[in-house]
């Protein structure tokens, strides 16, 4: 008797949860989307919320991590992908997957109204840009004092001798940032010979190479260094928390990378993963990115962030992404030759 | 388990007395299962991984410049098509050795025609003969074997893309680049430096641990032991504290940069202290009494009774010392990563050719240059060990230390200088931990442990080093005691028991970026039907437990060496089946070894940074990884923070298993007091 119970109770109990999970889906129908990020860890939570404002049937997944990671994961997953959707990586990073075939060319609704620096200029764009991520130098007003320095104004200003020492800066070979300041020194000093003489000259003052990009700037807002190169976003947000930091945007212009946003090929998720990428160029996903980033790819929405120098958006140059990709490596292989074997053995 | 068949007998048995083959009984075949269950389970976790690491570092990528071929309009008609390698062999522009690139390798075809110009009008076409490679046009990929056409402007914006063989060619590259071959004398010399100076520091500890009667002694032996609860680069955070540019002592240095050389052999020689101190103690320890007498008997003094009497008898637990502390300085990579500034270690070269530049096969060059010194280093180990077994008799007398005012006081100050080196260290890390606002804002608070606000995946990742610390513990307890028991006790097979034997001795001399590189390599590939545990704490316990597993072994070897192999004739002649005898009897006699085993295993799973920097994902970050990553994003104080969590985590699981192994003993060995 008490086994007939527990099972018909149990029978009652199956289809109990049967009926309530059928109406759940198909009232919903909420598709999970897998979507890799580098976007900084506190903003993920905010930027999922907005965007279910406006699309309650697409849940997000996310897989976050920092650049190099994710694209280290993504390409190691070249022939097994596990995202849908790639929403905030450099896009140098995306380019590298375009190259590879692993990106679903797409032309979001709305892709005309952005700046035409932030779309993929292929045919179909296979990426559309979200924000920019800008170089700058970040200099530490009380030890830079302590030293006799004076605020640097251009590039070329970092190579007087009186900085020997207090400069650091980011590896291009591990860092996203160190490689996006290497490509706008040689974009804006020459290719073949101007940017690496102003390099050579700029190693003799460097103290050392940090592996990520925001250390530099980490380390001028601890004191632990005068001068930091880093992006503007993380010098910022050192000087909120009360670094005696002054952000520097030197003259000649600087170099930046975007963060942006590609449907991975293959997916089994096409729709929603188009929905997703219309989305994160309208507006209102604009007016999110800009609490965090000064320059946007929707012109005429950024409103100035707080900290953040003014004339960055003038600044940046006219950064040839296509180029700094297709030469990536053989760049990366003359800094290592030029600068890394030279460690101060003693 | 087709071979389980005795084939071990005595190669000439007794000229004509039959051959007397033993039966083996149901028990030795169920043994044996086990044996190859767990020796698959070391192949699959071990030597395919390595194989399929081996096999990366030979994968090729190159530019095949006869599979592309050009044709050119100026004006007059296109001309005949021509392969970009004959017009190479004309300009004599590329040797073999250039046209070696890695994967994400890039070639412009404008240096193949010396006459261009972006201006001119004249046309190109370009097309691949095979399918096997690629060309870009931008960014644009272009794979099929049509002929495509661009105008001088877009040609420029043609570059070919690599493909892929086998052969020697990243090794080449490899030591034809200064800057990554280079390490490798980096990485040799640095690991020797340390090794002298903290076998040096070692002995001395131990010498006056073991031969002079001064205070604290248990003290210190607490206190030296602490560098072995703690990730290896949180000495380098507090060395950063102590002697950065901002550091509390940098007068200290005379100008010196503590990133670098100096860095990092002092924070090697802390985090091999405990290591090297183990080792010495316990040859100190067996050290025959008789001999000191006759010493003393002969009038030589204490400086010839050193040289001649203690060292002699130490020189192999020195030899030791010395290759265990190599091997793990050249392995280690947390704390030439936190401080090693510009120079270059061959385990940072793994991590930043992977993840700086997504170039695996490099890494994997890179891995296998490393495993050499390590598997050397690790040979020499076993060959000394095996010697110093040998020398202990049955007759030596341990040696009682008499006091000696003046002596003991030297030993007890040196002992304070090395204790308070250690605690200062760990001090400055909790002490980092609190500021505020290193050096501007000085007053103390817990805003460094909000790490949700980080990089490093938050106090997550900490709930998730519990986790796999535990799982770890629990997993590779039983894997571990369960294999060094079949191996132990079972009769025969003399075969797999030395395969077996082999196996689980290698983990030790695989450094951890080395085993991680290789599970990515194997568990990732979608064709392994294991790939489903990439990415999962499975995959995380799994390369832990096999990080950690000879030590484990061995522990449990000589735990069960010291049970009578009478037990097992016993329980035989009985009738008791094998597992009886090993739930009721072995497992409760060797409880306190057991217990050893799994807090061996958690420590090391709450510090290990090396062999998950490499497999851990988004939703199992780890604690030691986290300290590592807040580092790196130049949140320092916050890494010293989750360091420090590490480290009391560790003190209690220490407490915890203290107060089992008491009541442990007091439950179940007190037969050994009798």
């Amino acid at each position: 008797m008490l086994k007939k119970l527990t099972r018909s109770s149990l029978l009652v109990a199956c289809a109990a949860a049967v009926t309530m999970l059928v109406p759940a889906q198909s009232a919903l129908a909420a598709t999970e989307l897998t979507v890799y990020t580098a976007v900084e860890a506190e903003d993920l939570a905010r930027y999922a919320e907005t965007f279910n404002q406006d699309h309650p049937d697409i849940e997000i997944k996310w897989v976050r991590d920092s650049t190099g990671i994710v694209t280290a994961k993504l390409l190691a997953e070249k022939n097994n992908p596990q995202a849908d959707v790639i929403w905030g990586l450099a896009a140098t990073s995306l380019l590298l997957m375009k190259s590879e075939g692993m990106l679903e060319p797409y032309k979001p609704k709305g892709v005309e109204k952005l700046d035409k620096k932030f779309v993929d200029k292929g045919a179909v764009p296979t990426w559309v840009g979200m924000d920019a991520w800008v170089a700058s130098v970040c200099y530490n007003t009380v030890e830079a004092a302590k030293h006799g320095l004076e605020p640097p104004k251009t590039w070329r200003d970092l190579l007087k001798p009186m900085y020997k020492g207090h400069l650091i800066m980011p590896n291009p070979n591990s860092s996203g940032t160190g490689f996006l300041d290497v490509s706008s020194w040689l974009q804006m000093f020459g290719k073949k010979s101007g940017g690496w003489e102003f390099m050579d000259r700029l190693h003799k003052n460097i103290a050392r190479y940090t592996h990520s990009g925001s250390k530099p700037c980490k380390l001028a807002a601890a004191g632990e260094i005068p001068i930091g190169i880093s992006f503007a976003f993380r010098g910022a947000k050192s000087k909120a928390q009360g670094a005696p930091l002054e952000i520097i945007v030197p003259a000649e212009g600087v170099g930046w990378d975007m963060e942006a946003t590609a449907i991975v090929a293959g997916t089994s998720k096409l729709e929603a993963a188009r929905t997703l990428v219309d989305w994160s160029i309208t507006r209102k996903a604009n007016e999110m990115y800009n609490t965090g980033y000064a320059v946007v790819a929707m012109p005429g929405v950024a409103k100035p962030v707080e900290h953040f120098p003014p004339n960055l958006l003038e600044k940046m140059i006219d950064n040839d992404f296509e180029w700094a990709a297709n030469n990536r490596k053989a760049i990366l292989a003359e800094w290592l030759k030029r600068y890394d074997s030279k460690s101060e053995a003693k | 388990m087709n071979q389980a068949s005795p084939i071990e007998l005595p190669a000439a048995p007794l000229a004509d007395a039959p051959l007397i083959k033993p039966k083996t009984s149901k028990d030795d075949r169920i043994m044996v299962g086990f044996i190859l269950m767990i020796s698959l389970y070391l192949l699959i976790t071990l030597a395919f991984p390595l194989y399929a690491m081996l096999s990366k570092s030979f994968s090729t990528f190159s530019f095949d410049l006869t599979n592309f071929e050009f044709q050119v309009n100026s004006g007059d008609g296109w001309s005949a098509a021509v392969s970009a390698d004959s017009l190479n062999r004309e300009l004599g522009k590329y040797t073999a050795d250039d046209l070696a690139t890695s994967s994400d390798g890039r070639l412009g075809v404008t240096d193949f025609f010396p006459d261009f110009s972006f201006r001119s009008p004249t046309l190109y076409r370009i097309r691949q003969i095979q399918l096997d490679s690629s060309f870009l046009f931008g960014s644009e990929r272009v794979a099929d074997t049509e002929w495509h056409e661009y105008g001088s402007n877009d040609f420029r914006r043609v570059v070919i893309r690599p493909s892929s063989s086998t052969g020697l060619a990243n090794y080449r590259s490899y030591f034809s680049t200064p800057a990554l071959f280079r390490s490798i004398e980096n990485s040799l010399l640095i690991a020797a430096i340390s090794t002298i100076i903290t076998v040096s520091l070692a002995f001395g500890f131990a010498y006056a641990l073991n031969r002079s009667t001064m205070r604290f002694k248990g003290i210190f032996r607490l206190i030296a032991m602490i560098p072995i609860l703690v990730p290896s680069l949180l000495p380098g955070i507090a060395l950063v504290y102590l002697f950065g540019n901002q550091g509390m002592i940098r007068g200290l240095l005379f100008g010196e940069s503590i990133y670098g050389p100096i860095g990092i052999v002092m924070g090697s020689v802390f985090f091999t202290f405990p290591h090297a101190l183990i080792i010495i103690t316990t040859a100190l320890g067996i050290s025959d009494a008789r001999l000191y007498e006759a010493a003393i008997a002969l009038r030589a003094s204490r400086w010839k009774t050193f040289w001649t009497v203690t060292i002699p008898s130490a020189r192999y637990g020195l030899i030791s010392a010395a290759f265990v502390v190599f091997n793990l300085v050249i392995t280690d990579f947390g704390l030439p990563k936190v401080i090693g500034g510009q120079y270059n270690m061959l385990a940072v070269d793994i991590y930043k050719q992977v993840i700086g530049q997504q170039n695996f096969e490099m890494g994997a060059v890179v891995s296998v240059v490393l495993l050499i010194p390590a598997l050397f280093a690790f040979s020499i180990d076993r060959f000394v060990q095996k010697k110093q077994v040998a020398s202990v008799s049955a007759r030596s007398v341990p040696y009682e230390p008499k006091p000696h005012r003046q002596f003991d006081w030297i030993c007890l100050g040196y002992c304070s200088a090395v204790a308070i080196f250690i605690v200062g260290l760990i001090a400055v890390c909790q002490y980092a931990a609190l500021i505020k606002f290193w050096p501007y804002n000085l007053s103390l608070g817990l805003s460094n442990y909000n790490f949700e606000v980080m990089d490093g995946g938050g106090w997550d990742s900490y709930w998730n080093s519990i986790q796999l610390a535990f799982y770890t513990a629990i997993v590779g307890t039983l894997v571990v005691f369960t294999g060094s028991y079949m191996v132990e006790k079972i009769n025969g097979f003399a075969t797999t028991r030395s395969a077996f034997q082999f196996l689980a001795m290698m983990p030790m001399a695989i450094p951890g970026m080395v085993l991680g590189l290789a599970y990515i390599f194997f568990f990732n590939d979608p064709a392994n039907p294991l790939n489903s545990i990439y990415a999962t704490m499975g995959i995380l316990v799994i390369c832990t437990v096999t990080h950690f597993y000879t030590v484990s072994h061995l522990t449990a070897v000589t735990a069960l060496k010291q049970m009578d192999r009478e037990f097992e004739a016993v329980a035989a002649s009985l009738k008791q089946p094998f597992h009886r005898l090993f739930s009721r009897v072995t497992v409760p006699v060797c409880l306190p070894s057991i217990l050893d085993i799994s807090i061996y295993l958690f420590v090391n799973a709450m510090t290990t940074v090396s062999a998950v920097i490499f497999l851990y994902s988004p939703d199992t970050t780890l604690a030691s990884v986290a300290v590592l990553n807040m580092d790196d994003a130049g949140d320092v104080a916050p890494a010293a923070a989750m360091g420090m969590m590490i480290f009391y985590t560790n003190v209690i699981a220490r407490l915890l298993h203290l107060f089992i192994t008491r009541k442990v003993v007091r439950t179940t060995q007190a037969w050994r007091k009798l």
